[in-house]
Formats: structure tokens, C-alpha cells, sequence
């Protein structure tokens, strides 16, 4: 299995970029790799050119601005994961991060790579989606931002025109002291899971949830927001038992059937993750009262 | 569309100088190009682990990385572990004594892997090393005298760097 035919263009700037997004004819941008080059190498995609954003270095920054965490699209998901300022402040992209693939793949792999890849499993989308993420993009036509829920427009598909790449995300920080957990089920360690789920919570003095983000992935060609879920809990004590019952309304939700799972067991593993995830972030919150 | 380069990557603290096709995998040019075939291919797409090289220090899977991308910077292969050609690495040393390999395809990789682990967290525990080599797959020896090698590589590493 090799890469098919292609020109390579390894550009500097994001302006060179779009240019070359603008002139050629069937060019793909290569970012980390860790899902194209398999692609290429088994020829799903037959680009006749590859353009490599890796050298383009404006792309890789991680900067706490004000209220929001900004990540470059080319950031290695490796930075992300040893970043302190994301651990402070985003601790549940902190958590995500460590769940994806491995050691070899995170030290490639990068965040724009990610998302405009949009595997219905990866946990970079997910924690988009749960932190409500702005994308930036930009092309011939100038520069745009989106929110992260209008970016995946179907299966594996970013709303991305062909002249445009994704440049940067901004991911809106939650108060110090909120709750958060990523957890995910997968056959083997580093596989995508088969479904994951990504809650925030914050609450009130008396223990009680006065904002809640739930997302889970796996479950459909994009992540799921549990809105329902989310507004049942509003003003509840965070108890297993009251979780539990409120989880099982997951139980109805639509579900992929595919190799990997059926539906049904995608189902119970929305209800228990979930559960599980609200759990823990609530565990968090708690633990850090108490310290 | 043939589209050819020239780039100089240091492999091993070598500098090697080389025109090749852009559509080259860095574990094609380490293999074919420069006949380094301690590196492995299984799978090539990302899976197995076999390919895992440094790059920058950093463990990477070759297959999955051009040639024409590693220009300008520094590749070291399991043919790079040891300093001495008659002396193993501490690691490969006890892969040897703890029959950490069977048939050995997947070994180079496991081994790069494991270097970068090591190096990184020298007191790893079981799960560390678990986790570590989740991403390198062998199908002979059911990882246990893996972990046990890799174990016992840490501790003779550790006391190596404490010696005066």
C-alpha cells in the first residue's frame, strides 16, 4: 500500500495556502496525517495534490484570551495535552486529548486535522460541541467564523468551501470550579470509541445544577447534544439515583448500527456513559470545595 | 506528476542526503533508500505500530509521514539505539534476557515506543507501560514478557542515571 500520484506544495503562510487553494484543481490539505495518509495509502482519496500545512507555523499557537481558550488549527494534539493552560482552564479538553489514539499519533496528529476530519467518534468534536466551539476560517473571500454546531454538515464533511481551511478554534472557558468529565468506551485502548460522552456542569451553593453541557459521540454522523438531558437536570442535586433515571431517556435517542455495535448497545451506552460523566464532574466539583 | 525532491534528514545522527519521490512514506526512504530495515511495515496504515520511529525525539509511526516531511529534521531507528554495534541498549538488553520478543516484527517498533516512554516517565508502572505499547500490536507474545522487559529496562535505566 503506497500514496497514489500527487504534486506536493509545502506553502509557509495562510495566504500562500488559499492561493494554492484557489489555482489547483483537486488538492487536499494534508494537516497531521494520522487519518489521510492511511486514506491515501489505501487510495480512498486520489488527490492530484497534496498540500502540507505543517510547515505553515502561524497555525500552531494555543493562547488564553479573554474568556476563551485559542488553539491554531495545526496545533499538535501533543501541545494540547501537555498544555498547562488548557489543563487549568479546559481541563475536560485536558482529559479528551489523552483518550485519543496514542502516544505516536497524538505526537502528529493536530486539532484543525481533527475536526475538519470529523470522525463521528473523535473526542476533539466532541469537546468542540460541549464547549460550544468557534471555528475561524478563511479563504479567497476573506476570513468567517462559525459555531462549532454548524461545522459538521454530514457524515465526515466540515462546512468548508474548496477554497478554505480552517485556521483557529476558539473553545469559551467554563467558571473555575465547574465540573467536567470525558469518558468513552472502545474495544481496546486507543481505538475510537464506540461511544463517548463529554459533560460540564456547574452548580449552585446547595449542590444544585444551574448549567449543564452534555455531548455524546458515536451515536450519529455528528456529536449529539443532549439538550433534554440538560434542561431535566437544571435545579436537581447531582444523586446516581436521579442521574440514572434521567440517563435513561438517552434509552430513545437515534443510533448508528454498524460493524462495531448496533444500535441498541450504542443506546445503553449513551444511558450508562453519560450517567458516569455527570458522576464524575459532580465528584469534581466536590472535590474541589472541599480542597 | 512524478514529482521528485531533495532533502537531507539526519538519520541517526547522519546526515543523509537524497532525491526522492514526494508520494515516498519516511518508512519507504528508511527502508529502501537508505536500507535501514530495522524499521518494520505491517500494516501501513496506522495500526500495528511496526513503523514507529523518532522524530524530533518524538515517537511517530513512519508510515503514516512523506519523506519529502522529515526534511530538516532528525530520524533516529532502532538501528540508532545502540551506541556500540557489540553493546545493546539497556532496553534491548532486556528484551533479550526477559524473552521480551518471539518472532521480533513488531519489536523495533515497540522498542521506539518504549525509548520515548522511558525517557519520559522513568518510573512508569504496569498500566503506564500497558498504555504505552497500546498502539504497537504483537501477535506472538501476548505482551506479558513485554511489560516485564520494559519494567525491568526502567529500573536498570534508572540506576544507570544514578550512578555517579
Amino acid at each position: 500500500m503506497k500514496p497514489p500520484l500527487f504534486s506536493y506544495h509545502d506553502p509557509r503562510t495562510t495566504a500562500d495556502v488559499i492561493a494554492l487553494l484557489g489555482r489547483l484543481e483537486n488538492a487536499k490539505l494534508l494537516a497531521g496525517g494520522q487519518s489521510l495518509m492511511p486514506m491515501l495509502n489505501m487510495r480512498y482519496v486520489l488527490p492530484d495534490h497534496l498540500i502540507d500545512l505543517n510547515r505553515v507555523e502561524e497555525l500552531r499557537y494555543i493562547r488564553d484570551s479573554d474568556g476563551a481558550i485559542e488553539i491554531g488549527a495545526m496545533t499538535l494534539q501533543r501541545d494540547i495535552e501537555f498544555s498547562e493552560v488548557v489543563q487549568r482552564r479546559c481541563p475536560l479538553m485536558h482529559e479528551a486529548v489523552a483518550q485519543i489514539g496514542h502516544r505516536q499519533t497524538r505526537n502528529r496528529g493536530t486539532l484543525g486535522g481533527s475536526l475538519c476530519h470529523l470522525d463521528p467518534a473523535a473526542e476533539l468534536v466532541s469537546v468542540a460541541a460541549v464547549l460550544e466551539a468557534k471555528v475561524s476560517i478563511a479563504g479567497r473571500n476573506g476570513a468567517r467564523t462559525l459555531d462549532f454546531a454548524a461545522f459538521p454538515v454530514a457524515y465526515m464533511t466540515p462546512a468548508l468551501e474548496p477554497d478554505e481551511l480552517l485556521t483557529g478554534i476558539a473553545f469559551p472557558c467554563w467558571r473555575p470550579g465547574h465540573g467536567f468529565a470525558f469518558v468513552e468506551f472502545s474495544r481496546r485502548h486507543g481505538d475510537f470509541a464506540i461511544v463517548s460522552a463529554a459533560a460540564l456542569i456547574e452548580e449552585d451553593k446547595h449542590g444544585k445544577l444551574t448549567r449543564v453541557s452534555l455531548v455524546l459521540g458515536g451515536m450519529g454522523p455528528a456529536p449529539l447534544r443532549a439538550h433534554n438531558v440538560e434542561q431535566a437536570l437544571i435545579g436537581e442535586k447531582p444523586e446516581e439515583k436521579r442521574l440514572r433515571e434521567i440517563c435513561q431517556t438517552l434509552r430513545s435517542l437515534e443510533a448508528i448500527d454498524d460493524i462495531h455495535a448496533p444500535a441498541s448497545y450504542r443506546r445503553q451506552l449513551a444511558t450508562v456513559l453519560s450517567r458516569r460523566a455527570l458522576l464524575k464532574a459532580h465528584e469534581r466539583v466536590m472535590a474541589k470545595e472541599a480542597s | 506528476m512524478s514529482q521528485t525532491r531533495r532533502i537531507a534528514v539526519t538519520v541517526n545522527g547522519a546526515c543523509r542526503e537524497a532525491t526522492v519521490p514526494v508520494r515516498v512514506t519516511l518508512a519507504d526512504f528508511l527502508r529502501q533508500e537508505l536500507r535501514l530495515t530495522g524499521t518494520h511495515l505491517g500494516c501501513e496504515h496506522g495500526v500495528c505500530g511496526a513503523c514507529t520511529v523518532l522524530l524530533d525525539g518524538l515517537s511517530a509511526r513512519s508510515c503514516l509521514m512523506l519523506a519529502v516531511q522529515a526534511d530538516g529534521r532528525e530520524v533516529t531507528t532502532v538501528e540508532g539505539l545502540a551506541a556500540d554495534p557489540k553493546v545493546l541498549h539497556p532496553l534491548q538488553q532486556a528484551f533479550h534476557d526477559h524473552h521480551g520478543l518471539q518472532c521480533g516484527f513488531c519489536t523495533p517498533g515497540i522498542l521506539m515506543t518504549l525509548v520515548e516512554l522511558l525517557r519520559d516517565n522513568p518510573n512508569p508502572t504496569e498500566d503506564d507501560i500497558r498504555i504505552g505499547i497500546s498502539g504497537n500490536l504483537c501477535r506472538c507474545t501476548g505482551y506479558q514478557n513485554i511489560i516485564v522487559a520494559a519494567l525491568d529496562a526502567a529500573k536498570r535505566l534508572r540506576a544507570a542515571a544514578a550512578a555517579p
